[in-house]
């Protein structure tokens, strides 16, 4: 028996039923790690130290059966942008490299609660900035499935440290795909969550209007398990939604088949450009779901085709005024030469990568007297539409199908010369940021030997009904179970 | 030939709310000058990254109260905004403000100037949060950030003041109303209320809008005047000239009452402003704006007609016991307790008690002297009991170490006494030791029968009734005369 082979199901029984203990199952991992990620380099800090620290604790409580959860003792890494106290949390970017948190995100805090074990902070595109972890101001994270490839971004350090047995679970983070695109393509679960369900609060932010801290994992129940730990309102995040959290995993126990529910496939999914194994494994899922007893129709999301534009000039808008802040006078990094002029410029001349440099430019662009009204505002108006698009898709469906990715994982470098082009691979997953409501991403397929995923969309706080979609799927498919060579 | 330039002047007003936490965190605001440097932060209003502002409801309810006073129509939704640019003191790079759905708008103030009351029209009132404190020394910069994200409520005017002493009116009348509200200290020395003056001036008689520039940095009412004064001054001088005055930033020196250049039109910040993601629209119920109307105390200018017609007191008394809500608070309750007249109270309130809070340096709010012994002490002197001076030393001893005024005016034996004989004894020998003054008075220096009274008084320890005094003294020397 291998532990890292194990579903956070199966590891919880394990754990409390004593047969393993927490430290074991977190040495097992931080030595898989040390001998695997060199090649991965999923994680930019492992925090061993506070691992076992956390471990020895989770014990305590695991012997004691007082406050047990199903994630006592449970390992796993977080995004470098959520933050971690005492924990360098650096957004993969040059600017943030010692930076220590002094305080816990709001996430972190419920799974330091549950005793969960921080192994360490997985690596990204820099503050969230791209679709590969190639912006990452360190290193790129290699596809778990083929090393050539990418592991998809932002949080590419997250899917491929699940995809590669480096943690059961993760946290991502999702503002345009973030979460959903690296979790199809490292092919593990991953879930975009409704808009304010996990707060915000510790989160570093891209774009403070999209960001929304989601589960990865190797299947839906177990998204369902970390989901149900870090959800809920919290009094730090004004934009957190209120309303009470199920018990997703309770409920998912329940279910048995799709019947009465509506599934929709919006035509303006399935267009040129949609790579042919890709959608036939799509299409393919869809049947299956539908043999679950689901109802399938077609729908139309007529302006799915400004979602790319409208969701990047918002981008550029909040995120030039989010990273403001670093500025070399209070954390970070400081090149305290000249004047205060020269601080903030060498500061931020050395600190930022090419892409966060474009998109504070263009952001500062589309903010100026002037040019407002012709850019951030229209594409607000815009995003109104977009959301009506999918208000009254769900007047008829309960969710709907696409492909998360146009194609499977490109090629290191493939991209990153053309921003453009890099944009465009998000083409699918943006329009759900838009309108904040939550999508689950699940392995359906295998082309050319890398992992093609679907997306299953919802209207707001819908996670219940997209995690029995896809839990379902699973007790019929073994895409999820499916490992990289380098397993 | 001489032109004559009209000034047209509107204010911006900064002041600090009296809230115990801060705009957006849990951060206790303390005094900016004495709380040792930046003890009192957080992640958020340090803006660490990843902290998320949470707004501060006492800071609404505030802002409401000042919306209403000055008889804005609040908005039961408003927006947050956020105003990018650099400085140390702005920790998260921007600002959270409020800018195109502002709290409250289309408000008015009452002033009074020398040509009699005009109304200021108030645009807009709105929320935001304050910077940190910039100190400089030994070539190295200090950032305080104790005061970052105190809540602060800008009220700007619409351009309807014509004077410096328009300004000056203004400003200390908003002042008054904004302690009258209990929401902010007042304490214009520490910085709780900012003033920024725009200024243009035009040929008198026409309706041109010329550039117009903004002094920053006026923290007292008497900088306000003069760096206004300084700016008209040299605006009609460069016009006078035939020259054009540039739009620009000024900031304003103290020590030499001149406006100086910061920053021209080229180098003014583009704000870009956007709503704040991190917080929805403020929405309020307007049953909470009408609860809070309810609770809206009176305002100066109500106080001082009331007090007036009421009490029977002349403007300029009733004016000045309403310039302080404690001391208006005051005065109405010893005022209730004593028999004496209204006026009578008012001369004690105005000399000898007001002398004492500003010798003393305490706040009426302090004052632990009860209004009923005061009116006691009142009605005392008003009665005759004590005598006037006797009055004045059992008022200080009260406020000083409290007691009950009878049982303080029986210890010193401070009782007046009109009986006859006692003070008859006393006139005469203050006649018979002073023979020289007898022959002045008596060769025609009425003046001095007042001097004779003092020394009586003198001799009485004050306790004998001037009056009687008096009768007697006339009486002893019409009969040296003879």
């Amino acid at each position: 028996m291998k532990l890292h082979e194990l579903t956070i199901r199966e590891t919880h029984e394990l754990l409390s039923s004593r047969k393993i203990s927490s430290e074991e199952l977190t040495r097992d991992y931080l030595e898989r790690i040390q001998r695997l990620d060199p090649q991965v380099k999923s994680y930019v800090t492992v925090s061993e130290d506070v691992a076992l620290e956390q471990a020895q604790k989770a014990d305590e409580c695991l012997k004691s059966g007082e406050g047990l959860t199903p994630l006592t003792g449970i390992p796993y890494s977080a995004k470098d942008s959520i933050s971690t106290r005492g924990v360098n949390t650096t957004c993969s970017s040059k600017i943030l490299e010692n930076y220590k948190p002094f305080y816990d995100a709001t996430a972190i805090k419920k799974l330091n609660s549950a005793n969960s074990v921080l192994l360490g902070k997985n690596n990204m595109d820099e503050f969230g900035m791209g679709s590969s972890t190639e912006n990452s101001g360190f290193f790129t994270t290699r596809n778990p499935w083929n090393f050539d490839h990418v592991p998809g971004g932002s949080s590419g350090g997250s899917a491929a440290t699940v995809a590669a047995g480096l943690a059961p679970f993760a946290l991502g983070e999702d503002t345009g795909g973030s979460v959903r695109m690296p979790a199809s393509f490292c092919g593990v679960t991953g879930l975009k969550t409704t808009y304010g369900r996990v707060s915000r609060y510790g989160l570093i932010p891209l774009v403070s209007s999209f960001d929304t801290i989601g589960p990865m994992a190797r299947s839906a129940y177990d998204v369902a398990l970390v989901l149900e730990a870090i959800a809920g309102h919290d009094p730090k995040d004004s934009t957190s939604r209120v309303e009470s959290v199920q018990s997703y995993s309770e409920s998912l126990k329940k279910t048995e088949n799709l019947r009465g529910l509506r599934i929709g496939i919006p035509k303006e999914y399935f267009v040129e450009g949609l790579d042919k194994e890709v959608e036939a494994s799509v299409r393919t899922a869809i049947k299956q779901i539908e043999g679950l007893g689901a109802d399938v129709v077609e729908v139309s999301l007529p302006h799915t085709q400004y979602a790319i534009p409208v969701y990047y000039l918002i981008l550029f808008a909040e995120a030039s005024s989010n990273l403001a802040k670093y500025d070399g006078v209070r954390f970070g990094l400081s090149e305290r030469t000249g004047d205060l002029m020269d601080v903030y410029l060498k500061t931020r001349e050395a600190g930022f990568g090419a892409e966060a440099k474009r998109r504070i430019m263009l952001g500062t662009f589309a903010l100026s007297a002037g040019y407002y009204d012709a850019y951030y505002l229209k594409a607000q108006k815009v995003r109104a539409l977009i959301r009506q698009d999918f208000q009254k898709a769900f007047e008829t469906c309960d969710a709907l199908i696409t492909p998360v990715a146009p194609t499977t994982a490109f090629r290191i470098g493939e991209k990153i010369s053309n921003p453009l082009d890099m944009y465009l691979s998000d083409v699918f997953v943006v329009a759900v940021n838009l309108a904040g409501i939550p999508a689950l991403s699940v392995p359906c397929g295998i082309s050319n030997g890398l992992p093609i995923g679907m997306q299953i969309i919802g209207p707001h706080l819908s996670e219940e009904t997209l995690l029995r979609i896809g839990y379902l799927y699973q007790s019929q498919t073994d895409w999820h179970t499916k490992h990289p060579p380098c397993w | 030939m001489q032109l004559t330039y009209e000034p047209i002047i509107g204010l911006e007003v900064h002041a600090e709310l009296l809230t115990k936490s801060k705009m957006f965190c849990g951060c206790e605001v303390v005094d900016s000058i004495t709380a040792k440097p930046n003890r009192y932060i957080c992640p958020v209003c340090t803006g660490q990254p990843g902290a998320l502002p949470v707004l501060n409801q006492k800071a609404v309810e505030l802002a409401v109260r000042v919306g209403l006073a000055l008889e804005c129509q609040i908005h039961v939704e408003s927006i947050f905004a956020r105003k990018n640019y650099f400085y140390p003191d702005l920790p998260k790079g921007y600002q959270i403000s409020q800018y195109d759905q502002p709290l409250a708008t289309d408000g008015k103030l009452l002033i009074e100037t020398e040509s009699g009351i005009k109304k200021i029209r108030i645009r807009r009132v709105h929320l935001e949060e304050d910077t940190g404190k910039l100190s400089h020394a030994n070539a190295h910069s200090f950032i305080d950030y104790n005061r970052s994200g105190v809540p602060l409520l800008e009220i700007v005017t619409e351009p309807d003041l014509r004077a410096p002493d328009e300004a000056k009116a203004y400003a200390a009348k908003l002042h008054a109303i904004l302690r009258y509200l209990d929401v902010n200290s007042g304490d214009m020395e520490k910085g709780v209320i900012r003033f920024e003056a725009n200024v243009s001036v035009r040929e008198a008689g026409t309706e041109k809008l010329n550039n117009r520039t903004e002094i920053k940095n006026l923290n007292s009412f008497r900088s306000l005047a003069q760096g206004i004064e300084y700016e008209i001054a040299r605006q009609s001088e460069i016009y006078s000239r035939g020259g054009i005055v540039e739009q620009e930033t000024l900031g304003f020196n103290e020590a030499t009452g001149k406006t100086y250049s910061q920053r021209g039109k080229e180098e003014a910040h583009d704000y870009r402003y956007f709503p704040e993601p991190d917080l929805p629209p403020l929405v309020l119920d307007s049953d909470w704006i009408e609860s809070i109307r309810m609770t809206l105390l009176e305002l100066p200018d109500a106080k001082t007609k009331r007090f007036i017609s009421d009490f029977n007191l002349n403007p300029s008394d009733a004016r000045f016991l309403t310039s302080e809500l404690s001391l208006a608070n005051y005065f109405e309750r010893v005022a209730a307790k004593s028999k004496s007249s209204a006026k009578i109270v008012h001369s004690w309130i105005a000399g000898e008690f007001m002398r004492y809070v500003n010798e003393s340096g305490i706040d009426i709010a302090d004052i632990t002297l009860s209004p009923e012994s005061f009116a006691q002490l009142i009605d005392m002197v008003t009665y005759k009991t004590i005598g006037g001076n006797a009055g004045k030393t059992v008022l200080v001893e009260l406020l000083q170490n409290g007691g009950d005024p009878a049982q303080i005016v029986k210890e010193k034996g401070l009782t007046q006494v009109s009986d006859e004989s006692f003070i008859q004894e006393a006139v005469t020998k203050v006649l018979n030791d002073n023979p020289s003054e007898v022959e002045k008075y008596l060769a025609g220096k009425e003046t001095l029968l007042q001097w004779f009274v003092g020394q009586v008084a003198r001799a009485t320890k004050g306790k004998a009734d001037p009056n009687v005094t008096r009768e007697l003294l006339v009486k002893g020397l019409v009969e040296r005369k003879k």
